[in-house]
């Protein structure tokens, strides 16, 4: 009797799980991943801290001409950039231009893309084609330039370098969406859906959607750490975020002057860069192999 | 084949069209032109109008736009006033620069992906495989110009081995190559290695493998050649990072090339400069990735099949 409950109850367990605590069971299991959760956490809280801890003209913009250019030491653990500034405060202060730049832009790309790649792929014909024709004329501008254009265009603060990176990537989005529907959009319960009665928008959000969200997801976690990658390469070249805000990117083109005597003013931003960049690709990596265990074995 | 290749020259014809305009309306949007940023104290605004004219400024940005296409389809993009010459020729000047280092770019790219990526799906979940794949996320997460700063730091700063900045000999070309290279390489590494571990677990390698082909020309002719055709596809798009690395790239190693000049030429508010490299660039692009794919076409019978009839 015990042996038959036992039997029975397995399988139910099993089904009772929904889309997403299967994707977190299959997430969990992978190290690597969890590495890159656990870290983008850490710096989500210092980020928020930090804007807690600090005060913007007192702690970040604030010069101390007389502690300038100290190496690495117990006062200043990562050392004073060439007006006295502590590159440790500056770099955790700097951490929510990265993060909200990066997640924005991406949530931004991924409403708009999503939406016409899901619109293009579900009514086909001309609709499809001026969306995907569009997406080919940004498609055919190299992401840096476009961003140098929309900067030029709007001028620099964060919300323009928001819009400048998530429009650039609205193609991406665009195309990822379309070929996620088209399997799915001649599908029998789609076309039973549109016997019962349920209308064009409808059927794309509540049945197309949740069934091609997969591809999407993983784009959006990878688009966020391209975006944070593309947002600090305008901030370096000067048309990001303006100075004297503590960007990543920024804060590397100005210890670029100093490279040859006080190297740690470019070693630190960028290991900030690459360790967030990191993370989020490794959550795309997991979330992709959670998602698809057909891809797995690629590891 | 023609008919491809026809019907692909025809379909890019308006995307650069469009793809000029969405510059130009960009580029127009940002505020002050040539004659704001000219001296024109004493001058009546009637003169400064007279001079607008003059410079082809007047009317509304549709009407300049058809002015600039058709003067840029004569090989006149107006005239820098900070490098002092036409925008045609310093473009022109400064596109072979570029171009080199975009190709000896993607060299780097290729030498460090393709046997990387092999050794890696052949020898899956070694240690070779770990460091790929280790080493693919780092290229995908290390922003270039930092890896370029970092090359300054040991080469030239620690070691003194090379040049930091300029372009006179080929020394010069090893870190800007490289820069540009491993980010490039990181994609590729991981493309290489996902297609390779497809293609050796498919059925015509087994039967290879079955009727006696030694296991390295299994490698080399059967499931390279298969997994290459992934690899071509996103060629052409690791032709326009390259070309797009160059910018941040060109900038810190003061290598003399288009990206540096666009650069240079948005931060002086040079607008005809700009305008004209970006759209260039652009144009530029677009007829590589043409090229490449009209090769891969050649390359893979089942796209040419789709056209041959």
């Amino acid at each position: 009797m015990a042996k038959n409950i036992k039997l029975n109850k397995a399988p139910n367990e099993v089904k009772k799980r929904g889309m997403w605590s299967e994707l977190w069971h299959n997430y969990k299991k992978n190290p690597s991943a969890m590495l890159g959760l656990v870290v983008i956490g850490i710096i989500i809280i210092l980020a928020i801290w930090a804007q807690f801890a600090y005060d913007y003209d007192t702690d970040i913009v604030e010069q101390h001409i007389k502690e300038r250019f100290q190496e690495p030491n117990a006062e200043h653990l990562l050392g004073t950039d060439q007006y006295g500034r502590d590159m440790l405060t500056r770099i955790l202060y700097g951490a929510k231009y990265s993060l909200s730049v990066g997640i924005v832009s991406m949530a931004i790309a991924c409403t708009v893309g999503s939406t016409l790649g899901l619109i293009a792929g579900y009514y086909g014909g001309w609709v499809e084609n001026i969306i995907l024709r569009t997406c080919e004329v940004f498609v055919g501008i190299p992401t840096i330039l476009l961003g140098v254009a929309i900067m030029t265009a709007f001028g620099q603060s964060l919300g323009v370098l928001m819009w400048a990176i998530g429009l650039v990537y609205v193609p991406l989005f665009a195309r990822t969406a379309r070929a996620a529907v088209l399997p799915v959009r001649s599908e029998e319960y789609i076309e039973a859906a549109r016997m019962a009665g349920v209308s064009d928008m409808g059927i794309i959000f509540k049945h197309i959607l949740p069934n091609s969200l997969s591809p999407i997801i993983v784009r959006t976690t990878m688009g966020v750490a391209s975006g944070i990658l593309s947002a600090s390469s305008l901030s370096f070249l000067g048309m990001g975020v303006p100075v004297p805000a503590p960007e990543w990117g920024a804060m590397l083109s100005n210890g670029r002057e100093f490279i040859r005597d006080h190297s740690y003013l470019t070693l630190f931003p960028g290991l900030a860069i690459m360790i967030t960049v990191l993370a989020f690709n490794l959550v795309g990596d997991g979330l992709r192999d959670a998602l698809d265990p057909k891809l797995k074995r690629k590891g | 084949m023609i008919r491809y290749i026809a019907k692909r020259v025809l379909m890019m014809i308006p995307v650069l069209l469009a793809v000029s305009f969405v510059v130009y309306f960009l580029m127009d949007l940002a505020p002050g032109d040539l004659v704001d940023s000219m001296n024109t104290m004493d001058m009546t605004p009637e003169q400064i109008e007279e001079l607008r004219k003059q410079y082809g400024l007047d009317g509304n940005v549709f009407e300049r736009y058809i002015r600039y296409i058709g003067n840029l389809i004569k090989g006149d993009l107006g005239f820098s006033h900070t490098m002092n010459m036409p925008v045609f020729d310093a473009f022109m000047q400064r596109f072979p620069a570029t171009l080199k280092l975009a190709l000896a770019s993607i060299a780097v790219a290729l030498l460090i992906a393709i046997p990387l990526g092999i050794a890696a799906a052949t020898h899956h979940r070694s240690l070779i495989d770990g460091v790929s794949m280790v080493g693919g996320l780092l290229g995908l997460s290390m922003p270039n110009f930092w890896v370029g700063l970092l090359l300054i730091l040991l080469f030239s700063s620690k070691l003194g081995w090379l040049p930091s900045t300029g372009s006179d000999t080929w020394l010069h070309l090893i870190m800007p190559a490289i820069t540009v290279g491993t980010s490039q390489a990181g994609t590729l590494t991981r493309i290489t290695r996902s297609s390779m571990l497809d293609v050796i677990r498919a059925d015509y390698l087994r039967t290879a493998r079955a009727k006696g082909v030694p296991e390295k020309q299994v490698i080399r002719k059967h499931a390279l050649k298969n997994a290459l055709i992934p690899i071509i596809t996103v060629f052409g798009s690791t032709l326009g990072n390259a070309l797009g690395g160059a910018v941040t790239t060109e900038t810190i190693f003061a290598w003399p090339g288009v990206g540096r000049l666009t650069v240079n030429a948005v931060n002086s508010r040079d607008m005809a400069l700009a305008t004209g490299c970006i759209i260039l660039f652009t144009v530029f692009l677009n007829i590589s990735i043409l090229l490449v794919d009209i090769a891969y076409a050649f390359v893979d019978p089942r796209i040419k099949a789709q056209y041959s009839k």
